[in-house]
C-alpha cells in the first residue's frame, strides 16, 4: 500500500539501486550462460566431483554437529552466565567471522599441526589426531570459521525470548535439565535452526583455511571450493558446474531462512 | 500456618519489606497499586527470587531463609503458580501444558495425561486439550492456567493477577468459577490483585502493599470499613482525613476542625462516605455541625451519580444524583460549601 507522504523512491536512488543489483545478478547470469549444461551429467559424476561433493557434504555436517555439540552450550553461557571477561570471550569467539579465512588457516596450523602446533603433538601423541592434510583437519577448518554463526544466532535467540517460561516451568517443578530441553530449546528452536543453516552453509564454502591449514588432497581434504579452484585451469566445464550446485544450496538455505529474516520486512 | 513469611529483598533500588501469613483453605488478596511489590513478592514466595532477609516457612517447613543458608528451589517447593498473562507454554498442546508439572515430578506419561485430562474437564476446557494454547480465548488460558497450576496438589498456590487480562464480559464467570475452584482446594492460596472487587470476591483477608510495605491488613470488611492510606481509600471510594483529636474536635494539618460525635485523642484518622457529603450553594444553617467552604475542582460520572471534588481546608468528595448537579450548577469552579452530621463520621486511631 503507498501512502500519500512517501509516494516511491527518488530517481537517483533508483538508479544507483539498478546498478547495485545488477553488480549482484551479472555474475550470477555469466555462471549460467557458462555453464556447459550438455556435459553437466558427465562434470558431475566426475571422480574428482564426486570426491570433493561427498567430502564437503560429510564435513560441513560434522561441522554443523560439532558448532551445535559446543556451540549452543557456549551461547548459553554468553547469555545466561555473569563473569568477568564475558565481553572479551564474545571477541574470540566471533573473531572468525571477520578475520581472513587464510590467516584462520596459518593460526590453526600453529595450533593444532604435529610439529609446530601448541597442541598439536599432544594431541597426535595421546589420541592419535593428526589435522594437517586430514579430513580432520578439514571438519577442524570448516568448524571454525562455521560456529561463530551458530553461536550469535543461538545467543541472539536466547536474549529475546521471554525467560518467564523458564520460571513458569521451574514453578511446576521442573529441575534445569528439563527446563531447558522441554522449554527453552524448543522456545528458541527458530534461532536454533537459523544458526544450523548459516553454519552448515558458511562450513560448505568454507576455502581459505582449509586449503591453508588441511591441504588440498582429492579424497581427503578437497572440499568442493577447492575442487573448484583447482578445476578452473584444467577441466572448467567441472569447475562451473560444482559452483553451481554450491550456488543451488545457498538459494535453498536462502528460502529456509525466508521466514525469519525477510518476515519482518514482509509484514510491513 | 500453611505459608508464613517475612519476605525482605532489594531488587534495582527498589526495597521489598513485607510479612504474610495464609492458613490452609484460606485465600488472602495482595492488594496494591503499580509498582508497590506485589508480582516481587509472589516471586519471593515461590523461589524465582532469594531473600535477601527473613524466612518462608510452607507447611512449617522452612523454605528460604538467608541467615540459616537455607534456600529450597522453586522446582523443589510445593507452590503452584498462575502467571500474569498465564504463560502458557505456547509449543506445548493444552494436555501437555496441564501434564507438565506431573511429568516434571516423574509420573507416568499415561498417568500424567489422565490426571491433567481430568483437570481440564473439571476446570471446564476438556474439549480444548489438543489444540496450542494460542487459539484460546482468554478466558479458556486463564482456567488452563488454573488447571496447570492445581494438577499437582501444591500445598501453596499463588496467582498473579489471574482476572486482569480479561474483558468484563467473561471476568464475572471467571471471577465466580475461580472462587469455586479455590473454595475446593484445601491449601493457602495467595492471589495478587489491583482491582477491590476481585479482592473482595475471592479473599477472605486483604494485605494491602505499598511502596513495598504492608500499609494495612485484616478482613476485608475492616479494612473497607477503615482505610488507612490514601489508596485504599480510594480503592473503597471514602473520603479518608487525617490530624490530631482533642475532645469532641479533630484539627487536620490545613488548620481546618471537625467535630465529632463522641470524644476522641491522638492521632486519627476520619472516614466520610461520599454519599453523606451534602452540597450548597450558600452557607447551610441546620443541624449538621461540619460545613466548610471550597471549590468545585472535578466531576466523574458513575451511573446516575456523579461525584463532585471540592477543593478548600477539608477536601471532600460528595456522592449527589444528576438531577442535583443540575437543579443546584455544581459546574467546575463554582464556590460551594459542604456539609457532613458528626454522627456520620468513621472515627479510628491512626
Amino acid at each position: 500500500m503507498t501512502s500519500r507522504t512517501r509516494r516511491g523512491v527518488p530517481l537517483v536512488a533508483a538508479l544507483l539501486a539498478s546498478v547495485a543489483v545488477l553488480f549482484f545478478a551479472l555474475p550470477l547470469f555469466g555462471l549460467l550462460q557458462r555453464a556447459p549444461w550438455s556435459d553437466a551429467w558427465d562434470d558431475l559424476t566426475s571422480p574428482v566431483a564426486l570426491d570433493a561433493m561427498r567430502l564437503s557434504l560429510e564435513c560441513s555436517l560434522w561441522a554443523t554437529a560439532l558448532s551445535l555439540l559446543f556451540g549452543v552450550p557456549l551461547a548459553y553461557t554468553l547469555a545466561r552466565g555473569r563473569f568477568p571477561g564475558r565481553s572479551l570471550v564474545r571477541a574470540i569467539v566471533v573473531l572468525p567471522m571477520v578475520l581472513p579465512p587464510v590467516v584462520g588457516g596459518v593460526a590453526l596450523l600453529y595450533a593444532f599441526s604435529v610439529n609446530n602446533g601448541v597442541v598439536g603433538g599432544w594431541l597426535h601423541d595421546v589420541f592419535g589426531l593428526q589435522f594437517t592434510f586430514s579430513k580432520a583437519g578439514a571438519v577442524l577448518a570448516e568448524t571454525f570459521v562455521a560456529m561463530p554463526f551458530l553461536v550469535i544466532t543461538v545467543e541472539a535467540g536466547l536474549r529475546s525470548m521471554d525467560r518467564r517460561y523458564e520460571d513458569a516451568a521451574a514453578s511446576l517443578g521442573a529441575n534445569r535439565w528439563t527446563v531447558f530441553r522441554r522449554v527453552t530449546l524448543p522456545l528458541i528452536a527458530p534461532s536454533l535452526y537459523a544458526g544450523a543453516a548459516l553454519a552448515w552453509a558458511r562450513a560448505l564454502g568454507e576455502f581459505g583455511a582449509t586449503i591453508t591449514f588441511a591441504g588440498n588432497i582429492q579424497g581427503r581434504t578437497q572440499t568442493m571450493p577447492l575442487a573448484v579452484y583447482l578445476l578452473l585451469e584444467s577441466h572448467q566445464g567441472t569447475a562451473i558446474m560444482l559452483s553451481l550446485v554450491l550456488l543451488f544450496v545457498s538459494i535453498v538455505v536462502l528460502v529456509l531462512l525466508r521466514d525469519r529474516w525477510f518476515g519482518a520486512a514482509r509484514e510491513s | 500456618m500453611s505459608l508464613d513469611a517475612e519476605v525482605g529483598l532489594s531488587l534495582d533500588g527498589f526495597e521489598l519489606d513485607a510479612s504474610i501469613a495464609v492458613a490452609d483453605g484460606e485465600t488472602v488478596a495482595v492488594l496494591g497499586p503499580n509498582g508497590a511489590g506485589k508480582t516481587t513478592l509472589l516471586r519471593a514466595l515461590a523461589g524465582l527470587l532469594p531473600l535477601g532477609a527473613g524466612r518462608v516457612a510452607i507447611d512449617g517447613e522452612v523454605v528460604d531463609d538467608p541467615s540459616a543458608g537455607v534456600f529450597v528451589p522453586p522446582e523443589r517447593r510445593s507452590v503452584g503458580v498462575v502467571f500474569q498473562q498465564y504463560l502458557l507454554f505456547p509449543h506445548l498442546s493444552v494436555l501437555e501444558n496441564v501434564a507438565f508439572g506431573l511429568r516434571s515430578r516423574h509420573v507416568s506419561r499415561a498417568e500424567a495425561r489422565r490426571r491433567a485430562s481430568e483437570w481440564l474437564e473439571r476446570v471446564g476446557v476438556g474439549d480444548r486439550a489438543d489444540v496450542k494454547p494460542d487459539v484460546l480465548s482468554g478466558g479458556q488460558q486463564q482456567r488452563v492456567a488454573l488447571a496447570r497450576a492445581l494438577v499437582t496438589e501444591p500445598h501453596v498456590v499463588l496467582l498473579d493477577e489471574p482476572l486482569a487480562a480479561l474483558d468484563v464480559g467473561t471476568r464475572t464467570e471467571l471471577r465466580r468459577d475461580l472462587r469455586a475452584h479455590l473454595g475446593s482446594y484445601p491449601g493457602a492460596r495467595v492471589i495478587v490483585t489491583h482491582e477491590l472487587l476481585d479482592a473482595v470476591a475471592l479473599a477472605d483477608r486483604l494485605v494491602v502493599l505499598e511502596r513495598g510495605r504492608v500499609a494495612q491488613q485484616g478482613p476485608v470488611a475492616e479494612v473497607a470499613a477503615r482505610p488507612r492510606s490514601r489508596y485504599v481509600a480510594d480503592l473503597v471510594g471514602v473520603n479518608l482525613l487525617r490530624g490530631h483529636a482533642a475532645g469532641h474536635a479533630v484539627t487536620l494539618e490545613s488548620g481546618a476542625t471537625i467535630v465529632t460525635a463522641e470524644e476522641q485523642a491522638g492521632e486519627v484518622y476520619v472516614a466520610i462516605d461520599p454519599r453523606s457529603v451534602s452540597l450548597h450553594r450558600s452557607a447551610p444553617e441546620g443541624s449538621p455541625r461540619n460545613v466548610w467552604s471550597g471549590r468545585i475542582s472535578g466531576t466523574d460520572l458513575l451511573g446516575d451519580r456523579v461525584r463532585v471534588h471540592v477543593d478548600g481546608p477539608v477536601p471532600l468528595v460528595a456522592e449527589v444524583t444528576r438531577g442535583a448537579v443540575a437543579a443546584v450548577g455544581l459546574q467546575d469552579g463554582v464556590d460551594v460549601w459542604t456539609a457532613v452530621k458528626a454522627t456520620e463520621l468513621v472515627i479510628y486511631p491512626a
